[in-house]
């Protein structure tokens, strides 16, 4: 047959799959013997972990965008929530679990869950839409969940926890604690998440998300994105497979939520607002939908650039941009693409096409 | 494999008046009807397919052929009628539903999971038969690596059926048209429907390619033993393999019967070519 060379789908993917550990792994390593060897300066020493945390809320937002194939525009909501429930979580933990890694773990595990509840109870009104209308729906959902940690007001006492809205009536009894504070957020977090810890939750989520795509469930994303007639037509159960997707995502997010505001001491809800939504949608955008690999790059760069970007002083976010626009257009051209794919061996066969 | 019903050597015609494949219908449809923006694309559609039947479906360009396909796998719900599937009133199902009860199909415009390797493909529509979770999958167990190895020896086996399982990791947009079009009866194939519609399989192929597809389709038709409807405009490819033939014009059907009484049918020779004397 005359075909011209085909690209084998099954070796490129493997291929990127142990590409991006690798690139990871040895991004960690390079990092840790940098900060340990003092080559690295305290303010990027500070950013490594919302680093981390970004990167897994890249990965995250990929899962629903790159691979499910819907735009998701209020992820930054469920990063919130995760951070909020996350840091309750660890602050509860305090006396139970003295070791802070896995009071950080436990923490996170919970944010997971209960951003995977809030995904689950978003996605049932949410994922009956498409396109446009989901990533509007996605948007107020983002905001109504800043909103509500705006005005959520949380405490500890003896007599257990409780919570009220709009104004603090949680009359706490004496010696307890008021943990969420309404716009006030938490403060007085403990410092516990480490770049380690970071690095750990990137490549779990790494692993689920590589995992998951490789799986029938992945496949049924793919299939979906793909075409949704089409999918249908072969028995697959479009809502169930939309909501698994976003769930999951949810989750990631949440735990990357809590993971980000444990490394800081005081966290309030308008941090997780539309622009941080926004950011992360560029961080998939500029790295590739579906490219795991491109995002994390993306989010470390995007996240760095603007830190070394303030000797620039007022022409900062001037420059930012100008750089975002040039690096998009840059990925988008083709000669570029063709250039770059000839100077790495790796990437030859897969841009042949 | 699904066991199929065992094959009834009878020379089924049920398109004719219903004879064989009352004994053993897969399909049934009566009256089936649907008003799309107030026209009547398709009404009283009464038509029986027996269980290893090949029916072809024929008619002038927007006859409502598609539109029969699109009610039977309920892309549109009809407005009127009954489909019965195996003896089974597919009535309030959605695609999804019509599929996991015996009905697969493919489309007059390819729609294939362009991005997914060729066998990734076959396997998207072999989901329903895995049963392994979220976490057999992200943890790698037992019973994904089984149910993984089953589902890609089965999908290796139906691509061989037409010699594609050389080009399984492939991306699928990437395949040449006639592959595509093959590709996505291996993949409505690999659903194991009782009843497969076919939508112009041979559209846009060459003589020789067509030759081909007809033998596959004859093929497919041995191995598996079902019914297959096909929707076609080369009147070679239909006229030699189908058994029974049922002609649509402006939704209604105009005629039924085997390809020689088709041939012959004034009706028919009016739809396609005009009345006599008209100019």
């Amino acid at each position: 047959m005359t075909m011209r060379r085909l690209i084998n789908l099954k070796r490129v993917e493997a291929r990127r799959i142990y590409l991006t550990y690798a690139v990871v792994i040895a991004a960690y390593v390079i990092c840790q013997v940098m900060s340990s060897t003092g080559f690295l300066s305290s303010s990027m020493r500070g950013m490594l972990v919302p680093i981390c945390a970004y990167m897994v809320m890249a990965v995250s937002l990929n899962l629903v965008v790159g691979i499910l194939g819907e735009l998701s525009l209020g992820h930054a909501g469920f990063m919130s929530v995760g951070a909020f429930s996350g840091v309750a979580a660890a602050f509860l933990m305090q006396g139970v679990i003295p070791f802070a890694p896995v009071r950080l773990a436990l923490a996170m595990a919970v944010a997971a869950v209960f951003a995977a509840v809030a995904g689950f109870l978003i996605g049932i009104p949410v994922l009956r839409l498409k396109g446009d209308y989901l990533a509007i729906v996605t948007l107020a959902f983002g905001e109504i969940i800043k909103s509500i940690l705006n005005n959520f007001y949380l405490g500890v006492d003896s007599q257990g926890l409780h919570f009220s809205m709009l104004t603090d009536t949680t009359r706490l009894l004496k010696g307890g604690k008021l943990i969420i504070r309404g716009p006030m957020g938490i403060s007085g977090i403990q410092k516990i998440a480490t770049f380690p810890a970071g690095f750990i939750l990137l490549m779990i989520a790494l692993m689920i998300v590589f995992n998951l795509v490789n799986s029938r469930s992945g496949r049924a994303f793919m299939a979906i994105r793909d075409d949704r007639i089409a999918a249908e037509s072969i028995g697959l159960d479009i809502t169930k497979y939309k909501m698994m997707a976003f769930v999951m995502s949810a989750a990631l997010a949440g735990s990357a939520g809590a993971l980000f505001a444990m490394n800081y001491s005081t966290i309030v809800a308008n941090k997780f607002d539309f622009n941080t939504s926004i950011l992360i949608l560029v961080f998939v955008v500029l790295g590739g939908q579906g490219n795991m690999l491109g995002s994390i790059i993306a989010a470390a760069v995007l996240t760095i650039l603007p830190e070394k970007l303030r000797e620039f002083s007022e022409y900062r976010m001037l420059l930012y941009a100008v750089i975002l626009i040039v690096m998009m257009l840059a990925t988008n051209n083709a000669e570029i693409k063709n250039f770059l794919a000839g100077l790495n061996p790796f990437r030859r066969k897969e841009e042949a096409e | 494999m699904k066991e199929k019903t065992k094959y009834i050597p009878i020379p089924s015609r049920s398109i004719l008046p219903e004879r064989d494949a009352a004994r053993d219908p897969v399909l049934e449809c009566v009256n089936l009807g649907i008003t799309l923006g107030g026209i009547k694309a398709v009404e009283d559609f009464n038509f029986t397919i027996g269980r290893t039947e090949i029916a072809g479906l024929i008619g002038p360009n927007g006859a409502g052929k598609t539109t029969v396909f699109n009610l039977l796998t309920k892309v549109y719900q009809p407005t009127t009628g009954t489909i019965l599937l195996n003896g089974r009133d597919t009535h309030g199902m959605n695609t999804m539903q019509v599929n996991k009860a015996g009905i697969a199909r493919t489309f007059q415009n390819i729609r294939l999971f362009r991005n997914l390797s060729v066998i990734d493909n076959v396997k998207t529509a072999m989901n329903n038969e895995m049963h392994y979770n979220m976490l057999s999958a992200i943890l790698r167990l037992p019973n994904y690596r089984r149910e993984e190895v089953a589902a890609h020896r089965r999908a290796l086996k139906l691509l061989s059926i037409f010699d594609m399982q050389n080009m399984a990791d492939v991306p699928a947009g990437s395949l040449p048209y006639g592959a595509q079009r093959r590709l996505e009866i291996v993949r409505a194939l690999a659903t194991n429907p009782s009843l497969l519609l076919l939508d112009e399989p041979a559209a846009g192929m060459n003589p020789s390619e067509t030759a081909d597809l007809m033998d596959s389709i004859r093929k497919v038709h041995e191995m598996f033993q079902i019914a297959i409807v096909l929707i076609e405009h080369d009147m070679s490819l239909v006229m030699n393999i189908c058994e029974g033939i049922c002609v649509l014009n402006f939704g209604h059907i105009i005629a039924k019967g085997t390809p020689d009484e088709i041939q012959s049918n004034p009706a028919v020779i009016e739809a396609y070519l005009g009345r006599k004397k008209e100019a």
